[in-house]
């Protein structure tokens, strides 16, 4: 299978802050709010350069989206940030209204997202967000995978004219996709080639699927390894043309199953391309504090999970 | 005749409007309709600097209105289609199925005037803040306004962005509350108070306006005066708080809450529409 290096553990959402301070230099209608996270989303190089499209909120998220919503009217590219538990829970009816239904040009920067946030524990840890969001008509959801490619889709969400909810995590994990590549909103980016298995993972769990390929691999079985960076839309022909070759598929999330990444490719491939289903997600239970890696492990987001419902489904 | 006497007529055809909007559609909010006809009047037809005919959404260039209490859309679908941005025929088609006009604004419709949707309570102020930032950043020098009621005022939302519009001088700003003293469950003392609207603004940091009868045009036009020129001397975002009778102009409709959100019968609509001159033709 091909091989991926991690350069270096690294943030997503410091490839937020990257990205965004990048898109300020491209376009001069890009601004940003927060509220009152502005060190934890990695947004103060971009409010150091450009102080006068920088706005702090204070601790008031549902203000930030409306006002983000007002801005986007003249032109403007807001980038409202905060804790992904804040930017949609919280906030649900103002994302709604004011930003989905009137098709508001409002990117939603929601950092911290699923069990990783680690010890703050559940409050904070929404595992229902990609759910909440993908369900608003108008939406587009973009749960990247690393560093790199958090920095190449904040980018893209700028230039892309639409409501965009971008979620990104707290801890340092692998960064191992291109530097240079341009992001592109909508594909599912092939990372390995396989037969016996499609195994289609978001956000943190896009390496522990790679990890997991060369496990199965030293097992004698082959992996079809995808990043669906974004979940909606969906890449659904690719899902489907590779489910047609390996017919069975392994789904890997950090989220809830109800309403996760899982769901939906199982909900599109029932009516499709009927065929055996895993899930690597979390099934109707809250987080917990701990460590990340702790609590990867205890809730079943790893590699081990994912080789272990591999062999389930390749047996059954 | 005189401004103010053409503006009550034109306000006295909104009425009409409003009343025969929602009795021919069986349901809407007259109430908060009726009690803020006259500002709004007011501003599409004498204060704001827009361009019905060629209107778009980003607002670059003119002045921006936002009704944040999204119900009152009978009154502003009638002050749209009678400044012009869409024929007033299209007035009877309020609330039906395949009509721009929405029960409450929406964008998807593509109805000029509507920069975002709205009814949902207490989100307008925030859009209405984030467009006026815009316009700064965009060195647009118009205003804009937004309505909200004082029921809605009971949204925290409403006071994170008091807070935000006064800690980011947000001066170009316009803002009234419809103080009609009414809400779905009884009046707002009674659902819950305190009923020191005024004050609260004043504690915001917000240039406030207290209107004392919100329903007489030539105060109604005085305060608007003195608020454009707090913008243009203060750094303060600015409130204007318009004593209003909900239901104004019907009888039956008056001071109560009963007509929030109720539409008139066969019956009550010709005795309103009695009591209501027509004087640029009913649509």
């Amino acid at each position: 299978m091909a091989k991926y290096i991690n350069t270096g553990d690294k943030d997503t959402r410091s490839g937020f802050g990257a990205g965004l301070l990048e898109a300020g230099r491209q376009d001069p209608n890009v601004v940003a709010l927060t509220a009152d996270l502005k060190g934890s989303l990695k947004m103060d190089a971009f409010a150091k350069e450009f102080p006068d499209r920088f706005f702090q909120c204070g601790i008031a998220e549902a203000n930030m989206i409306g006002t983000a919503a007002g801005l986007s009217l003249n032109g403007k590219i807001p980038f409202a940030g905060t804790f992904a538990a804040f930017a949609t829970g919280r906030v649900y009816d103002q994302v709604r209204m004011a930003v989905a239904y009137s098709e508001a040009n409002v990117k939603i920067a929601a950092s911290h997202a699923g069990i990783t946030l680690g010890e703050d524990g559940a409050t904070h840890q929404i595992l229902e967000d990609i759910g909440l969001m993908r369900m608003l008509p108008n939406m587009t959801v973009i749960n990247p995978c690393d560093y790199n490619q958090t920095k190449a889709a904040t980018i893209a969400a700028a230039k892309h004219n639409g409501p965009v909810y971008l979620r990104f995590g707290r801890p340092s994990v692998p960064n191992f996709t291109s530097e240079t590549e341009e992001f592109v909103i909508g594909k599912a980016y092939k990372l390995s080639d396989g037969k016996d298995i499609s195994i289609f993972a978001t956000g943190h769990l896009v390496w522990e699927a790679l990890l997991a390929a060369e496990e199965l691999e030293k097992q004698g079985l082959s992996a079809d390894v995808f990043n669906i960076a974004t979940i909606k839309p969906l890449d659904i022909e690719s899902i489907l043309n590779s489910v047609k070759k390996t017919g069975r598929a392994v789904v890997a999330e950090e989220h809830f199953i109800a309403g996760g990444l899982g769901e939906l490719i199982a909900g599109n491939l029932a009516i499709k391309y009927p065929c055996p289903i895993e899930y690597v997600a979390i099934n109707d239970r809250f987080g917990a504090s701990g460590t990340p890696k702790e609590l990867m492990k205890a809730y079943g987001l790893d590699a081990e999970h994912i080789v272990n419902a591999s062999l389930r489904i390749i047996k059954k | 005749m005189n401004d103010i006497t053409k503006l009550k007529e034109i306000a006295s055809q909104i009425r009409r409007d409003i009343i025969r909007m929602v009795g021919m559609a069986k349901s809407g909010h007259p109430g908060g309709s009726l009690s803020s006809t006259d500002v709004v009047t007011a501003l599409f037809f004498k204060v704001m600097n827009h361009s019905p005919q060629n209107w778009e959404r980003t607002g670059a260039g003119r002045d921006m209105f936002f009704l944040s209490a999204g119900h009152m859309s009978p009154l502003l679908y009638s002050a749209l289609a009678r400044s012009g941005y869409f024929p007033i025929e299209e007035l009877a088609t309020f609330r039906k199925i395949g009509s721009r006009l929405q029960g409450h604004p929406a964008t998807d419709t593509g109805l000029p005037g509507v920069y975002e949707a709205s009814g949902s309570l207490g989100q307008g102020l925030s859009i209405a803040v984030g467009a006026a930032v815009g316009k700064r950043l965009n060195n647009d020098p118009n205003t804009v306004y937004v309505l909200i009621g004082d029921g809605e005022s009971q949204e925290g939302q409403i006071w994170e962005a008091a807070e935000f519009a006064y800690h980011h001088k947000v001066n170009n700003l316009i803002a009234f509350t419809d103080w009609n003293g009414q809400q779905i469950d009884g009046t707002t003392t009674e659902v819950i108070g305190p009923d020191e609207l005024d004050k609260k603004w004043s504690a915001f940091g917000w240039n406030v306006v207290v209107v004392e009868n919100g329903n007489d045009m030539s105060q109604v036009l005085d305060a608007i005066e003195k608020a454009i020129a707090f913008k243009n001397k203060s750094e303060k975002p600015t409130m204007v708080m318009l004593k209003t009778d909900m239901g104004k102009g019907v009888d039956f409709m008056e001071g109560t809450c009963k007509w929030h959100g109720k539409a008139p019968n066969e019956e009550e609509v010709q005795k309103a529409l009695a009591q209501l001159d027509e004087t640029l033709g009913d649509f």
